[in-house]
């Protein structure tokens, strides 16, 4: 991938796909390290199955037998001496609970370091994918905050549908860069 | 700086609009959003195809929807065109000038572009 903002709506596609209603998208930049975390409310996995989901040959895809999402989330993230995890459980296990959540730090000055590249087209790609998708995006740092949350904006919106047109062009703009503004 | 206040003018100005842009979307754009259709580049393919349908007056017309992987990752970013009673349109290697000229000559003018077509490469 040549931008985080690309992991982060692969890593996401992953919680559509597992149904998930409420999907949380965090970057926390202290310093030099930025913390991505990814959490959903989706099916789940069950125990094997999410202590293989960083193998490329775990996957749940029927046109291959690899998988290359996680674990190029997993290698963006190590490249730069960051780390990875994954944490994730079923209904089935946890007797209610169930969803994912997948977080990794990067060294953003490290020379491997990915862009977080265009996060607002992200963003976009994925409320247009699925409307009905509660998201939150959050990126901290010293600056401040960005926020953005779609029931916030459903609030607003009344019936106007999430992705019309006029909405995503509203998205693009609001996140910018996707960073908090810097104080004058 | 936008601020969310600006959700509400955008639901002022829309009032009576949404009910007008359900049409009869016949015709179905779809792009393979999976590993590796985001990063062949299928992002600003996807939201290329969304801004032009808007842009040239095609929302009635034309849906475009996201899906997984369509099976040869080796020909991504894929684009499938469905119209109905005609056969499937597979679009490979698609950038977001190549989405343009499938959306003005395709979906508006109702000829493939078939150079960009599967059976053409």
């Amino acid at each position: 991938m040549k931008e985080l903002s690309l992991n982060i709506l692969d890593i996401a596609q992953n919680s559509v796909k597992a149904g998930a209603k409420h999907l949380e998208i965090l970057l926390e930049q202290t310093g030099a390290v930025l913390r991505i975390t990814i959490a959903d409310d989706g099916a789940g996995m069950s125990p094997a199955f999410a202590a293989a989901a960083a193998d490329p040959f775990t996957t749940t895809r029927t046109t291959r037998k690899v998988g290359m999402g996680l674990p190029l989330f997993k290698l963006a993230a190590e490249q730069t001496g960051g780390t990875f995890s994954i944490e994730s459980h079923r209904a089935e296990e946890s007797g209610g609970a169930h969803g994912t959540r997948v977080a990794a730090t990067f060294h953003t000055d490290h020379v491997d370091c990915e862009p977080l590249g265009d996060v607002a087209s992200t963003l976009i790609t994925l409320i247009q994918g699925s409307p009905g998708l509660e998201l939150t995006y959050v990126f901290r740092s010293e600056a401040g905050e960005k926020r953005l949350s779609t029931a916030e904006m459903r609030e607003l919106l009344g019936d106007v549908p999430l992705n019309a047109p006029e909405v995503l062009a509203w998205v693009s703009v609001f996140i910018g860069d996707g960073r908090p503004e810097q104080e004058e | 700086m936008k601020s969310l206040q600006e959700l509400a003018e955008i639901r002022e100005k829309m009032k009576g609009k949404v009910a007008l842009r359900e049409g009869q979307n016949d015709i179905r754009v779809v792009v393979g959003m999976a590993t590796c259709g985001i990063a062949a580049g299928a992002r600003p393919v996807l939201n290329t195809l969304v801004e032009e349908v808007e842009k040239q007056g095609l929302s009635d017309k034309a849906t475009v929807s996201q899906t997984g992987c369509i099976g040869i990752c080796r020909l991504e970013p894929i684009v499938e065109v469905y119209e109905p009673g005609k056969e499937k349109v597979t679009y490979v290697k698609m950038t977001p000038e190549k989405a343009k000229r499938v959306v003005t000559e395709h979906i508006k003018g109702g000829t493939p572009v078939y150079e960009y077509t599967i059976g053409e490469k």
